[in-house]
């Protein structure tokens, strides 16, 4: 893509300072969106086609419009700045190059709702982030885009960072919202949903980083246009994080729509996959997404092609496999990540996580045995449709799309009472470790 | 001795507490402010928060005990979390990992007799594409991320880190 939307600045070192952003028309968005009523706000966001880029894909102007209108209480923006799904590194990106388009998106959201608090919720890990987007809060407070009355209008915001302490659970909207009350990160049950009853009993709308990053350049440049940027229902320009053994792994900016198979050859992004490594497998958007296999390479990294095939979209964040690795291995590390960030209140999840992390260390160390690809199944199966939020049921995807893929790897495993992979020492071209 | 924010400590307290519409809501950041100032979270860290912000002590104990990076334990003055996840495993996040334990002579989970170094085995840290990596944070409240790396870059982190022990607080001491 030859006009850079959303990384326009990735390259820089300075793009965070809101002299350079507004050089190249920032804010120029917000004083439009002060023009406008907050219904042509909002239409224009649904005409847009953009989807929630936190992995669920909801459409962001249909979450808006659940937003009640007529309330006196004050109302919130949250902003998921969470990033924690494996494979997903794009919105740091956002918080570290261009944190004014993050607060430019506030704005205009807050404008569009009246929402009169916004809270954007750091990840402890990224803490490095949360100085540079207080640095560019304050630029705004000085210039009074932030306070009373913003941009002429009879809108008042205020925006906060507010950093977490190590937790994936907290990405999950309503973990998050019990985190920024100071509560240990348990989702809480829907309904009731955010935007009637979210942080301090108000509603909220709750918007992932890039998602919200999206909304300066619907306003500035319109509806159709953003929608024309993409495909059917997924509209714009996207970030992608591409990573695994490929030659050029990192974050690129590129339509909606785009294929892996661009993806992962074009010399603009991925450059194929390192010398010497064959692709078996890739994830979509981030471990929780059931794997595909190359005869998919194909697939447009759009929500509905990736659901007609059984995956989904999810963070866009695409990790590629080779053909060294195990994926029982694989299927094992990622049973003990859901169990290690299970909040625990619901059993199945609780259990069946740390069960199933059990299963597959057996099977990879040569310990399984044929039934027990059955019993792994059958213990996954049971935990999706049975818990609160979706962190469980991510294990159910990822065990059942590894082994509805790749069952001659489960198989040989037991078989030879052993794992037939090299170990994890994948990367050739790093010197090994000592010996 | 009772516990006691420093002076620019206080201040940092006072302007988290003055984002929220309630104190409760100024737990998480607070304490992670207060692992910068007393090294880790002890009971007794927690009671000061506790009686700072009028919430429950128990309140205080079911939030600092969910989250990973408050350490109700002492850690070294120098904690390196190398992420394993999905990723970074496929591109050499555990040969990282072993070559730092090799180095320092600690297992993921440990810290050196001295309180020098921790090493801890993180999940994914949102920097997959910069794998294999760590996060370093120091007991001097600052946290970096390492990427890319190789057992040379490794090495020379590890002698820069040598070079400043003497002057990074042992946690321990903090409080
Ligand atoms: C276990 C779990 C973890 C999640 N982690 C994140 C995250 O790190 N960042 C994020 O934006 N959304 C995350 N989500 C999705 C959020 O719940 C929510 O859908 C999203 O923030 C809404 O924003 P969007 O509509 O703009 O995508 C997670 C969901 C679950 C179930
Ligand atoms: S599914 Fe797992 S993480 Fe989600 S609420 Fe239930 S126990 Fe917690
Ligand atoms: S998997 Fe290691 S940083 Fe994401």
């Amino acid at each position: 893509m030859d006009e850079k939307i959303l990384s326009k600045f990735f390259d820089r070192d300075d793009g965070h300072k809101l002299e350079v952003y507004e050089d190249h028309g920032g804010y120029d968005a917000a004083r439009k969106a002060a023009e406008m009523s907050r219904e042509e706000i909002v239409n224009e966001v649904k005409a847009s086609n953009l989807r929630g880029r936190g992995g669920a894909g909801f459409p962001a102007g249909v979450k808006w419009s659940f937003i009640p209108q007529e309330t006196e209480e004050d109302k919130y923006l949250v902003v998921n700045a969470d990033e924690g799904e494996p494979g997903t590194f794009k919105d740091r990106q956002i918080m570290q190059r261009d944190p004014h388009q993050l607060i430019e998106g506030c704005i205009i959201t807050a404008m569009a709702l009246d929402l009169r608090y916004c809270y954007i919720y750091i990840r402890g890990e990224l803490k490095f982030t949360e100085d540079i987007i207080q640095d560019a809060i304050e630029e705004c407070y000085d210039k009074g885009y932030l306070g009373e009355d913003i941009f002429g209008t009879d809108q008042d915001l205020d925006i906060y960072t507010h950093i977490s302490a190590g937790a994936y659970i907290c990405g999950e909207e309503t973990g998050m919202i019990e985190g920024l009350e100071g509560k240990p990160g348990k989702p809480r049950i829907k309904p009731p949903f955010p935007a009637i009853v979210g942080v301090f009993d108000a509603p909220t709308l709750v918007n992932n980083v890039e998602s919200i990053a999206c909304v300066p350049p619907v306003i500035n440049r319109g509806a159709e246009w953003f929608a024309n940027l993409g495909v059917e229902k997924n509209g714009g320009p996207k970030l992608y994080g591409l990573s695994g053994p490929i030659k050029n792994p990192g974050v690129y900016e590129a339509p909606s729509g785009i294929t892996v198979r661009e993806l992962l050859e074009s010399p603009e992004y991925g450059g194929g996959m390192k010398e010497g490594k064959e692709l078996k497998a890739y994830i979509p958007g981030g471990s929780s997404c059931a794997v595909l296999t190359p005869d998919e390479l194909d697939r447009e990294m759009s929500f509905e092609a990736m659901r007609e095939v059984g995956s989904n979209l999810g963070t866009g964040c695409v990790t590629f496999v080779d053909q060294d690795t195990c994926m029982v291995r694989l299927a094992a590390r990622l049973a003990h990540f859901y169990h290690h960030e299970s909040c625990g209140q619901c059993t199945p999840c609780r259990d069946g996580t740390g069960w199933s992390a059990k299963v597959l260390d057996a099977i990879e160390a040569g310990r399984g045995r044929h039934e027990d690809l059955d019993l792994l199944e059958d213990m996954t199966g049971q935990i999706e449709h049975s818990t609160i939020c979706a962190l469980g049921p991510s294990l159910t995807f990822v065990v059942h799309s590894y082994l509805d893929k790749f069952p001659e790897e489960f198989e040989a495993h037991i078989e030879q009472g052993e794992c037939p992979f090299p170990s994890w020492s994948l990367d050739d071209t790093k010197p090994a470790a000592a010996e | 001795m009772a516990l006691q924010f420093s002076t620019e400590a206080e201040d940092q307290f006072q302007t988290i507490v003055s984002r929220y519409p309630n104190n409760l809501a100024a737990l998480l950041p607070v304490l992670m402010l207060a692992q910068e100032e007393f090294g880790w979270i002890s009971v007794e860290v927690m009671d000061y928060i506790a009686e700072r912000l009028d919430v429950s002590k128990s309140q205080v104990f079911s939030t600092a005990t969910f989250y990973t990076m408050l350490n109700k334990q002492p850690v070294g003055k120098c904690h390196i979390q190398v992420c394993t996840t999905f990723s970074c495993a496929l591109a050499g996040g555990y040969e990282m990992l072993e070559y730092l334990e090799e180095a320092l002579g600690i297992q993921a989970g440990e810290t050196d007799p001295e309180h020098n170094f921790t090493i801890s085995e993180v999940e994914c840290l949102a920097s997959c594409g910069t794998a294999p990596m760590f996060q370093l944070t120091t007991s001097d409240g600052e946290i970096e991320y390492f990427e890319d790396l190789d057992p040379d870059r490794v090495d020379e982190i590890l002698e820069d880190l040598n070079d400043r022990l003497d002057e990074l607080p042992d946690p321990r001491d903090m409080h």
